[in-house]
Order: structure tokens, then sequence, then C-alpha cells
């Protein structure tokens, strides 16, 4: 067994990693119930499998300038990925769109409360607002 | 039919499986932010084919489809978040 054939064979290997993180996440987009719960499914693809997928990549093309090229995608998917994250879970926090009794802490709960206590009107957002 | 096109195919097929498990969750989500989440889900499986793709012909020419992808994957998750936010202040005045 040549170096190549060990370098393809670990690439399908990565490959392989990725698109099983992508059908677990899948299977939790259908499985889970609610929208903060599924948001943590659907994140894992998102950095970890694009990691292996440009390993595979990097593994199978082997040359320095795809690899300086694939390492600005995941600059900018690790950078972009959290902010909606972020948006995603505020909002579904904000319109109730999770199940409370699964919740084992709450800790966003009181400082709304307080917030929208001893300040104006228009402050029901608890200082959430980004 | 050597390992590696065992291991393509099975690739192949378990991508196929996610991108279709997030277009059912985007026709039938309950809520707007379900949709979301799952098309930012379909836009990953998506880039992951691509690069995936990529490694199957052995050729480099769509990392800037990656890249883009990559970079513009926000923009719509952070609008529709932000809509879903303001509808939902309306509706609950303090």
């Amino acid at each position: 067994m040549t170096f190549d054939a060990i370098l393809d064979l670990l690439a399908g290997i990565c490959l392989l990693l990725g698109a099983f993180l992508s059908v677990a996440a899948g299977v939790g987009l259908l499985r889970f119930p609610d929208a903060l719960s599924r948001m943590h499914a659907a994140t894992k693809p998102q950095i970890l499998g694009l990691m292996f997928v440009v390993a595979a990549i990097a593994l199978s093309a082997r040359s320095w300038s795809t690899l300086l090229a694939l390492i600005p995608v995941l600059i900018f998917q690790m950078l972009t990925a959290p902010i909606s994250a972020h948006m995603v879970g505020r909002a579904a926090y904000r319109t109730g769109n999770f199940d409370k009794d699964t919740l084992i802490v709450d800790e966003l709960e009181s400082v709304i409360d307080r917030a929208s206590r001893d300040d104006q009107p228009a402050s029901d957002d608890g200082g959430a607002r980004p | 039919m050597t390992i590696l096109d065992v291991v393509f195919a099975v690739v192949g097929v378990l991508l196929t499986a996610a991108a279709l498990m997030a277009l059912y969750r985007i026709v039938r989500g309950p809520s707007l932010l379900d949709r979301m989440i799952a098309s930012d889900m379909l836009l990953t499986t998506i880039i992951l084919v691509v690069g995936a793709e990529m490694v199957y012909n052995s050729h480099a020419r769509n990392v800037p489809m990656m890249l883009v992808l990559a970079a513009i994957a926000i923009f719509a998750t952070v609008a529709v978040a932000r809509y879903v936010s303001k509808q939902d202040r309306q509706e609950k005045p303090s």
C-alpha cells in the first residue's frame, strides 16, 4: 500500500465522519421537541463536520495553495456560526419556543424580571439585546 | 469496486439522508425558527456536498464556492431571527 493510497483512505474516513455528523444532525432535527434542542443538534456539522470535509479535501488535493484557500472557509464559518446561533437562540427564548419543564435552570428569566421591574416600559428584553 | 468507491457511496447516501431530513423539517416545522434552523442545516449540508464532490473527482475548483457559502450563510438566519423577535415584542406589550 503506497503513501498516496493511505492518504486517500484517510480522506475517505474524514468524509465518512463528516457525513455521519450531518446525518446525526438530521436525526436530531427530526426527533428533538423544541427549537433550542433542534438548534443544538443542527450546529454539530457546522463546525466539526466542515472541519472533517476540509481535512478530506486537503488530504486528497495535497497542495499548499489548496490548503491556504481552505483555511478561510473554516475561519468564516467559525466567525459566523456563533452569531447566527446566538440570534436564533435569543429569538427562540423570547418567543417562548422551548419547553420550560425540560429546563434545569433558567438564569435569563430572573434577569429579565429584574430589568423590567426597575426600568422604564421599553425594556422588556432585560439587557439581553445585542 | 475498491473500498474507496464503497466509502463514497456511503457518504452520498448519508448526505442525501441528512438533506432530506432537513427538508422535511423545513416543510413541516411548527414554527418559523424551526424552519430557519433546518434551512441553515441544509446549507451546511450543501457545503459538505460541494466538498465531498471535490474529493471524489479530485479537483479543487469549487473552493471559492465553499468560501462564499460559508461567509453568507449567516445573513438569512440573522434577518429572520430579528423579524421573529420584533413580531413577538408587538404581540406582548409590557
